[in-house]
């Protein structure tokens, strides 16, 4: 290449970077960062953020900004009479192991974080655990496996419903007022969808269901289920239950389910959204029942109104898993201003006073006291007690079905 | 089983339609386009939102995946590829280069349209039931419309001069080049007809599958293994990989537990490799 070319195309990609810089720079500008003297405190928040799991980790991501932002509006999170203005840092873990290491690795060293929100799946809570611990910080996760919420671990709490609460309620509901008398499970081919299916086998066995399939599963990127629905509704079971499902794939199932002559019920543990089961499964999926959050109407709050309008605002659209992800941030902030400055800095006076945060819940308008729970199921009290509300989905939207409070 | 062997028949064809573009590109140009999976994946938005968001006519929507996603494919191949392919002899060079086109693609697709899974009405929700068999109307029409583009494809291939051209480059590119044809132009062809096949099978196929910018990543990794199976740079043997592709996971997944399946149907891509390492299909040179 002659120089003057060599010059021409320098000068070009100095141009390029220039014009794409510019718009973030204005963007970042944009932003309201803290003044000068204003006390920060950071939070991360590390899940899976891209790839076809991308939801369960944005909207973690999102949820977190926007309860951030409620309390940044009013000039942050008040502790020991000292606002903090609240900085959410995100990290993408890809749901990969290592690099969930690696991502809580910057956030508890590099980033200085003593509280993070994620991860999403037992296999990245797992392998960020340790560095977690030997760095002295808390996380709220959204895995499963109960070995990750018993001693010697005391540092991770349980952000939601699992299967094995919530399947009892959905399985019994089904029983009387369905009339289901058999179940097949198909669970995603995974570490905790398989767990899902384990707990929902060991309930299903417990209330009295007949088992009719268990065994069949589909890989992660699936996009075809014909082949595998086909063979579970050969059995024609009363009940199918998507183990583990994820909001992007129970539509295609569903659909999948009702093309091929499918019309028993369908249910999951896991949280939906409503909007996808109406873009892509239609009338199919009414009927279907799932964990959801307290944003529907008739239970959601002025609080959960205006964080259902922040997260809009920030993610474009409402998502109905947001419902079950909005208590993390909010419950880390009440135990901290129940707690006091000293558990800005050190988690063991967060820990002591974790038994003693019982407050009416922000996002119910009904009366009932959010707190921490799970000490029957861990030893300690290592779960939020989030409501369990059990959704049905139809003509798209949800519908309360039950919500448990206990 | 007739259920089984039906949804593999249709299965088979989408999949036919989805690997023709990748054989093209590499059958003229010597690319193995890793974006491959990305440009179906656009194709599907472009669907979801002209047919799904602004209720255009669902075939306008399949025509404007053909015109944007042959625009990329023009991009791609007039201002990345040519370049790269005139400067590096290695072959590594433009695999990298489409692995970051591929990434490319899929992160705009991300800032642009969100994390979430779409979908779009069904042109027929109809349910044809055959004796046992149920075939929904959505899946007919995606069969039908799949047929006739393969079919479309072949007769330009077989019959049109630009089809001839390709062929002769796809053969030996010094020669054809000797015989007067512009390899720059016949290449930008091929390469915005590849993009465009996967962009329309996008599209196509957003009627049953669904719409999410990761969708991709699958495609790609699918479009490989009917090429390898049925031969790189032959379209026939793209059909054949496909509608065995195709047959393999809707028996396997009803015959076999799901997480051994995918490990069966690579099992035999290997092996049909050891015996045949060019696929069935595939022809000494390429």
């Amino acid at each position: 290449m002659g120089r003057k070319r060599r010059t021409s195309v320098l000068l070009a990609v100095v141009l390029i970077f220039f014009l794409i810089s510019l718009p973030v720079g204005v963007f970042a500008e944009g932003k309201k960062e803290p003044g000068p003297g204003q006390a920060v405190l950071k939070v991360g928040v590390l899940g899976v953020m891209s790839g076809a799991a991308a939801s369960w980790g944005l909207v973690m991501k999102y949820c977190t900004e926007a309860i951030a932002q409620l309390y940044n509006e009013k000039g942050g999170v008040e502790i020991d009479g000292k606002k903090y203005k609240i900085e959410a840092i995100s990290v993408d873990d890809k749901n990969d192991p290592k690099v969930a290491k690696t991502g809580m690795e910057r956030l508890v060293y590099q980033e200085k974080v003593k509280y993070i929100i994620g991860t999403n799946i037992d296999d990245t809570t797992a392998s960020s655990q340790p560095v977690l611990e030997s760095s002295g910080a808390i996380n709220i996760t959204y895995a499963f496996a109960r070995e990750l919420f018993k001693a010697p671990h005391s540092n991770t709490i349980l952000g939601m419903h699992t299967p094995y609460t919530s399947a009892p309620v959905i399985y019994k509901y089904m029983q009387e007022k369905r009339g289901v008398k058999t179940v097949s499970f198909i669970a995603r081919n995974d570490a905790d969808s398989l767990y899902e299916r384990t707990e929902g086998l060991e309930v299903a066995k417990a209330v009295g269901l007949k088992i009719i399939s268990w065994k069949d599963t589909y890989e992660p990127g699936t996009t075809d289920f014909f082949p595998v629905i086909t063979k579970v509704i050969s059995g024609n079971p009363d009940l199918i239950v998507l183990s583990g499902v994820s909001p992007g794939d129970a539509p295609q199932l569903i659909k999948a389910a009702r093309e091929l002559g499918y019309k028993g019920n369908m249910s999951t543990e896991t949280a939906q959204d409503a909007k996808i089961l109406m873009e892509v499964a239609g009338d199919y999926a009414n009927g279907y029942v799932s964990v959801g959050g307290a944003s529907t109407p008739e239970w959601r709050s002025p609080y959960m109104e205006k964080f259902m309008d922040a997260y809009t605002k920030i993610a474009g659209e409402w998502n109905d898993e947001a419902g079950t992800k909005c208590y993390a941030l909010e419950m880390i902030l009440l135990t901290l201003q129940k707690a006091g400055t000293a558990a800005l800095t050190d988690v063991e006076v967060f820990k002591k006073t974790i038994p003693q945060v019982v407050v009416q819940n922000p996002f119910i308008k009904q009366d009932l006291s959010l707190r921490y729970v799970g000490a029957e199921i861990f030893g300690q009290p290592r779960q939020i007690g989030v409501p369990l509300v059990i959704n049905q989905y139809k003509n798209g939207d949800f519908e309360t079905l039950i919500v448990k409070t206990d | 089983m007739a259920q089984m062997i039906v949804n593999g028949i249709m299965l088979g064809m989408s999949y036919a339609l989805i690997a023709l573009g990748l054989t093209l590109i590499f059958g003229i140009m010597n690319i193995v386009n890793f974006a491959h999976g990305q440009m179906y994946m656009l194709g599907s938005f472009i669907v979801y939102y002209f047919y799904g968001i602004y209720h255009w006519n669902f075939f306008f929507a399949l025509f404007m995946c053909i015109v944007v996603l042959a625009l990329i494919g023009v991009i791609f191949e007039r201002f990345f590829f040519r370049r790269i392919i005139k400067l590096s002899t290695r072959a590594e060079s433009s695999m990298l280069l489409a692995i970051g086109t591929a990434l490319l693609l899929e992160n705009v697709a991300l800032l642009s349209f969100g994390e979430k899974n779409r979908g779009v009405p069904p042109i027929d929700n109809r349910i044809y039931a055959i004796l046992n068999i149920h075939i929904p109307g959505n899946r007919l029409v995606v069969f039908t419309v799949s047929i006739v583009l393969i079919a479309a494809l072949l007769l330009f291939i077989r019959y049109t001069k630009y089809g001839l051209a390709m062929r002769a480059l796809a053969q030996d590119k010094e020669v054809t080049y000797l015989m007067g044809v512009n390899i720059n132009r016949i290449s930008m062809m091929g390469f915005a007809m590849g993009a465009s096949l996967a962009g329309v099978a996008g599209g196509l196929l957003a009627l049953i599958f669904p719409i999410f910018f990761g969708s991709g990543a699958n495609v790609s990794i699918k479009s490989f293994i009917m090429i390898m199976i049925g031969g790189a740079g032959v379209v026939p043997g793209a059909i054949i990989g496909g509608f065995i592709l195709g047959m393999l996971e809707s028996i396997g997944y009803g015959l076999i537990p799901g997480s051994v399946t995918y490990l069966i149907i690579i099992f035999a891509v290997i092996l049909v490799l050891i015996i045949r390492p060019l696929g069935i299909m595939g022809k000494p040179g390429y």
